[in-house]
């Protein structure tokens, strides 16, 4: 490793391995390459074995044949709703975040006094992560919480309004670690495209709308497209909230919760394997959904960088 | 996504740079906006505050603001939960994983953003998927498989699984940094005889640091705040403090409510001190993803 890789001197190759090197190497292997081999390594032993070991395990039950636990996951009511659930609580989450970043995005793009102020605002829910979003919102949202005195010293309601331990709970802990991150990307999406061609549009008498809908939105849809994908995983992991704040028994009993509940209470791993390979087919084929419809969309050189 | 060495055309610029700033009070539109971005502004500092004053209050039932102001809480969490422990697993497990992530992650970053060869689109996209899955797919296989081999419920396992996204997360934001760099500094140095250590410890070393120190702390804010992977391998002993943080919460009920805020108040502080340290060296932006924003004029 530590000489250059050695290239043989022009004409004949002295030995039959210095040929083959020579060969390799002009097809780009060299020993250069070792370079990778401890990640590679490393990908392999910690990521690709575990992941092929669970998908193995899963279809070797405790009992039955190898799919009994597919069949018992998608036999038992309580088990297949939690995909519903979670779909419920992370599609509109994700499509919130991604919603609300645009017009947001929109109107602070180019530069002015505090951006910066407000873009490390935003980071901060971002790295405080859902645990202690979670505990924040329990005081916050409880009953006799700040935002129910609020609404009852306004008299908006008159009694305190249930938002944790429910369905709402949850959500509200995607939205406040979903949209910073959604609208830090938007963001960058929509710096990336180049403003000249919206001032060409509006020289050309194009309203803001107009200029918006035709120029701006086509070009930052792949960027959206990407956003979506990366809120939407983010949001269908959900966890810690969906325990903390959430109803774990009930109404957001998400995916995840029974993955862990098979692994670590009923010390089943084939069968938390079976649910946590569910979990990743159902996420991969919403996002193969989006990447699909995205590869249909422009994503030239000007675009938001998507 | 975007690689850090996108183009843009040089016009846009000059331009940006000329153009007044934009002007704050406008049309009824932006008042929306501005009313939706205060009003979620409004909600984070309620979420934050009410967390921060209950750890400071005496007793706080059905009021505004608590009975009165004591300290004793986290005197209390601090004994209670074994905070001195956790903050040293916190730190230790931290330093390990970025540590170890940049002593596998740079060389490949290098291979991979110098050379071309067969497969290399496929060992990318490899790296990419432990980013783009969410963690508790494979943190429980993987949980699973640490278990078997004895790694889980440590120490190590908790190093272990936090290293599984975060040496493709060095791959992927050093890769761009090292395309900036000129190759012909590199074979300037080995024409003058270099080899392939010295090449790496005193041309591409320093030239790298800025970029290694920024990857060094955006692994380090996202191994503090990592909870499913060190949830899902950590035994008593090898809790780190999110963790930690979950377990007393989800045991409510059996602390006092304050004690529990006291820890969460403790954990936020270290995060922030962490992120204030980051954005000295890192857009914002990058904390989240590996996009950069309009280069600064």
């Amino acid at each position: 490793m530590t000489s250059p890789p050695t290239a043989p001197p022009a004409g004949r190759p002295r030995s039959p391995r210095a040929h083959w090197q020579h060969r390799l190497a002009e097809r780009g292997i060299d020993r250069q390459l070792w370079l990778l081999v401890p990640a590679l390594l490393f990908v392999v032993l910690l990521f690709l074995y575990p992941f092929f070991y669970g998908l193995g395990l899963s279809f070797q039950p405790t009992k039955g044949g190898p799919f009994s636990d597919y069949a018992r996951f998608f036999g038992d009511a309580y088990e297949r709703d939690t995909i519903w659930i979670t779909l419920r609580i992370a599609l509109p989450a994700a499509v919130l975040n991604v919603v609300a970043s645009v017009p947001i995005a929109y109107r602070m793009r180019g530069r002015f006094r505090g951006k910066r102020l407000i873009t490390i605002l935003l980071v901060v829910p971002i790295t405080l992560g859902t645990v202690l979003t979670a505990q924040g919102l329990l005081n916050f949202l409880g009953p006799t919480g700040w935002f129910n005195r609020v609404l009852l010293a306004l008299h908006l309601a008159d009694e305190p309004v249930r938002l944790i331990h429910n369905y709402w709970g949850v959500f509200f802990s995607l939205i406040i670690t979903g949209f910073p991150f959604a609208f830090l990307l938007v963001l960058s999406y929509l710096s990336g495209i180049d403003p000249t061609l919206e001032r060409a549009a509006a020289t050309l008498g194009a309203g803001w709308w107009q200029r918006f809908r035709t120029i701006t939105l086509p070009l930052l849809m792949p960027g959206l497209a990407t956003t979506f994908c990366l809120t939407f995983v983010l949001a269908f992991s959900v966890f810690p909230s969906a325990v903390l704040v959430g109803n774990p028994a009930g109404e957001t009993r998400v995916i995840s919760i029974a993955a862990y509940q098979a692994a670590y209470e009923q010390y089943d791993y084939p069968y938390a394997s079976a649910i946590a390979v569910i979990m990743g087919v159902v996420e991969l084929v919403i996002i193969a959904l989006v990447l699909a419809a995205r590869s249909r969309l422009y994503t030239g050189s000007t675009g938001g960088k998507g | 996504m975007a690689t850090l060495t996108d183009v843009r055309p040089a016009g846009t610029k000059q331009l940006d740079g000329s153009t007044p700033r934009r002007r704050i009070v406008a049309r009824p539109a932006a008042w929306l906006v501005w009313g939706a971005v205060i009003f979620f502004f409004v909600n984070l500092l309620g979420v934050i505050g009410s967390v921060i004053v209950s750890s400071f209050g005496q007793r706080w039932f059905d009021t505004w603001v608590p009975d009165g102001y004591t300290t004793k809480w986290y005197g209390q969490a601090w004994s209670e939960f074994a905070l001195l422990q956790v903050i040293t697993v916190t730190l230790e497990v931290s330093l390990l994983v970025v540590a170890l992530s940049l002593v596998i992650g740079v060389p490949a970053a290098y291979v991979l953003a110098r050379r071309s060869f067969p497969g290399k689109r496929i060992i990318y996209l490899v790296f990419l998927l432990p980013i783009l899955m969410p963690p508790i797919t494979y943190g429980i296989p993987l949980a699973t498989v640490l278990y078997k081999f004895g790694l889980a419920g440590h120490l190590s396992g908790v190093v272990l699984a936090n290293l599984v996204p975060s040496v493709p997360f060095v791959i992927l934001t050093m890769t761009p940094f090292i395309e900036q760099i000129d190759p012909r500094i590199e074979s300037a140095a080995r024409m003058c005889g270099a080899g392939l250590r010295s090449v790496f410890l005193s041309v591409l070393a320093p030239l790298l640091l800025p970029g290694i120190l920024a990857s060094a702390i955006l692994v380090l804010v996202r191994t503090v705040g990592m909870f499913e992977l060190t949830f899902l391998t950590a035994g008593p002993d090898s809790q780190t403090l999110v963790v930690a943080l979950y377990y007393s919460m989800s045991a409510a009920g059996i602390r006092a409510q304050q004690s529990v805020d006291a820890m969460a108040v403790i954990y936020t502080s270290m995060m922030l001190v962490l992120l204030v340290v980051a954005l000295r060296y890192v857009n914002p932006t990058q904390l989240v993803a590996r996009v950069k924003e309009e280069p600064q004029p």
